[in-house]
């Protein structure tokens, strides 16, 4: 009724109001028009896929990383320096703040990052629009792509290419990680020490499995907020002295200066499993 | 009226040349075929068809010494056809500037059937068991990447990749499957036995061969098991360890029960195989049964079957050992030594 009263009193041809307010009606619907847009523009469209980066900034306890040049110590009080670091990062996962859970597909889902090649720290994800709270990926190769035709390992996988150097050949299988180095602690010729570890649970008979899922929470530290046009970046620091450090803290050169096997490397991928962490996301 | 008719006579001729060229091509080259007397393939022919020119390319690429750091070293060096693809006068294989490896080169024949290669099995899949002798410092020193190079930049091949795949684009998964074809094709199924099994031609054994036979299906056949004469299993069969420690099985799974286990090798064509073992380390047949009658080591790891006796092995009589080696005889296919197609060309 007052409704009805209000817009008789407003469209009276009679009343002298009637052109302002024509005006004020207009300008009302205007303004919650661009209201209700912008409450739009703030939600995202979860079926647009959009750039996500995953930065990997490799350092050394509280310094940074500086391949060659760099003298770090580890628990054992060896001190050493790195002349190599390159590991393979895979199967990213990411749970929205909606609970939600976004799986990278496989595919578009392999990256080697090394620490001489820059433009390998910050691996590119394609997600649906949202927020995220939640970072999860595994630390080498998964065991269904370790045993995948040839014909799909492409790109950092190939054994011609980024891989040659990531893959035993006389165990079939890529190398998950390698941390090569010097230290005057180890006798082996040049004091160079060689970590290479891989293993992905064998193919007929069980070996050791030494792929590790590292799971992160990123409310602390900041949620992602993944929308098209503009760029998200979570940026991790992976602690290159917790390979060495951890549940078994390894002592360079002893008992051997090299390491190539599944089961010798299993003390290190224990302690390789908790190097990363969530530092910040730039939204 | 008369260039008309030349015409018509040239196309019809040009048409039944063209139709000509493709059964032809296919009626010479079948792709791959299983023996009738086998058993199904373990290898995933799904994603790798054997084709004429998959094949041809393969058989290049296996004979072609580009694959080696200085071009000196093919496939074919150490798997030479005329001692059935092994390594023959080698115990343990020899390779780039003269170095030596560790293990005695296994013939390359029925790796269709092979659910895993190398003597510990290390490789799963024969696409990439070409990476290792190729990488390998010892035996030909090079990378994959500059092999890709070298083939890219040569003047045949990227029209023999053309041919094989319809693109000139040479990666390593054509490069490697092309290689698997050929390696795929060494089957050795025509042996006296084999056409025994088939009935073939009116092959009989003689009584000795088949008496030698009885005794290898059951002194030896739940390891070198027909028709294959290898259930591809991992054991110790007691030969003790070697000069190079070799730790075999156990190199791969780290696992205390497979120490010093090996591949079980096919009994086939043994005539042309010797040295014997992953070492090479016995130079006859003789000194292989004897072996087993009374060389037997024991290990933690010897298998079962070598300990069920008085003394540890197999016994065997003199005339015993006799009729093993005339059925081992039969197992002997000398076609696949001269099969052209598998020759260097
Ligand atoms: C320097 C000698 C040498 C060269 C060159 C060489 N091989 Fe071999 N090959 C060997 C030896 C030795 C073994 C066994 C190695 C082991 O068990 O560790 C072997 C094993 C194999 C096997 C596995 C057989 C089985 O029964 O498990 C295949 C297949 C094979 N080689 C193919 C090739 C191909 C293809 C090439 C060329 C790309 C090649 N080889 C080059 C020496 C050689
Ligand atoms: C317990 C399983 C087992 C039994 C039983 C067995 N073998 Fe073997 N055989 C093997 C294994 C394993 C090897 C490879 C060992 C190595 O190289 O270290 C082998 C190797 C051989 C070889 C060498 C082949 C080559 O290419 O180097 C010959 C020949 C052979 N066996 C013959 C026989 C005969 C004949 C008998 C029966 C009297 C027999 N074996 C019983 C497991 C067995």
């Amino acid at each position: 009724m007052l409704i009805a009263r209000i817009l008789r009193l407003l469209f009276n041809n009679k009343n002298r109001l009637r052109p302002y307010m024509k005006k004020v009606i207009f300008s009302t619907l205007a303004v919650t028009f661009l209201l209700l847009s912008c409450k739009k523009n703030k939600e995202y469209n979860s079926s647009v896929l959009a750039d996500l980066t995953v930065e990997f900034d490799q350092v050394a306890g509280s310094s940074d990383l500086d391949l060659n040049t760099g003298s770090y110590t580890n628990a054992m009080g060896q001190s050493f320096n790195v002349t190599k670091v390159k590991y393979f990062v895979s199967n990213f996962i990411l749970t929205n703040t909606d609970g939600t859970v976004y799986t990278v597909p496989q595919d578009e889902c392999y990256f080697l990052i090394d620490e001489s090649d820059l433009s390998s720290h910050m691996p590119l994800l394609k997600v649906p629009e949202g927020e995220y709270k939640t970072l999860s990926f595994m630390i080498g190769v998964d065991s269904l792509r370790n045993t995948m035709d040839v014909s799909q390992r492409t790109g950092v996988l190939d054994v011609s290419g980024a891989a040659a150097d990531m893959y035993w050949t006389w165990n079939s299988g890529y190398i998950f990680l390698k941390l090569e180095g010097t230290s005057p602690d180890v006798s082996a010729p040049g004091n160079i020490f060689k970590y290479h570890v891989g293993g992905f649970g064998g193919y007929s008979s069980p070996t050791t499995n030494n792929l590790r899922t590292v799971m992160l929470d990123l409310t602390s530290g900041g949620t992602a907020k993944v929308k098209s046009g503009k760029s998200t970046n979570i940026y991790l620091t992976v602690d290159i002295l917790k390979i060495l450090n951890g549940t078994t803290n390894i002592t360079l050169g002893t008992p051997t200066a090299e390491v190539h096997s599944p089961v010798a490397g299993e003390p290190l991928a224990n302690n390789y499993a908790s190097m990363i962490s969530h530092d910040h996301t730039e939204n | 009226m008369n260039r008309k008719i030349w015409l018509i006579i040239f196309l019809i001729l040009a048409g039944i040349y063209a139709c000509k060229k493709e059964p032809f091509g296919a009626e010479f080259f079948a792709g791959f075929q299983k023996p009738s007397n086998f058993p199904e393939p373990a290898y995933h022919f799904s994603t790798n068809t054997v084709t004429k020119n998959g094949f041809e390319l393969g058989r290049k690429l296996f004979y072609d010494p580009i694959l080696s750091a200085d071009n000196t070293i093919s496939c074919g060096s150490c798997h030479i056809q005329t001692s059935a693809f092994t390594h023959h006068g080698h115990t343990v294989s020899h390779g780039i500037f003269d170095q030596l490896g560790t293990r005695n080169a296994p013939p390359i024949m029925n790796m269709a059937w092979n659910t895993s290669f190398m003597w510990d099995g290390g490789i799963v899949d024969l696409d990439l068991q070409s990476v290792a002798p190729i990488t390998n410092h010892v035996e030909m020193g090079e990378t994959m990447d500059n092999v890709l190079n070298k083939l890219r930049n040569s003047q045949e091949y990227p029209a023999l990749f053309r041919k094989a795949y319809g693109s000139e684009e040479i990666n390593t998964s054509n490069f490697l499957k092309s290689i698997s074809q050929f390696t795929l094709m060494c089957i050795s199924s025509n042996s006296k036995y084999d056409s025994v099994m088939r009935q073939q031609d009116g092959k009989t054994f003689t009584l000795e061969e088949e008496q030698g036979r009885e005794l290898v299906t059951e002194k030896c056949g739940t390891c070198h098991t027909e028709p294959l004469f290898t259930d591809f299993s991992f054991r110790n069969n007691g030969i003790g360890i070697g000069l190079f420690n070799d730790e075999g099985r156990y190199l791969i799974t780290n696992n205390n029960d497979d120490k010093f286990k090996f591949k079980v090798p096919s009994l086939r064509n043994l005539a042309y195989t010797a040295p014997y073992m992953h070492d090479g380390r016995f130079f006859t047949l003789e000194t292989v049964l004897d072996h087993y009658a009374s060389g037997v080591h024991d290990e933690p790891t010897l298998d079962p079957i070598l300990r069920q006796n008085a003394t540890l092995g197999i016994p065997l009589t003199t005339d015993e050992k006799t009729k093993i080696i005339s059925f081992l005889n039969t197992l002997n296919d000398k076609s696949f030594l001269l099969d052209k197609r598998l020759s260097e060309q």
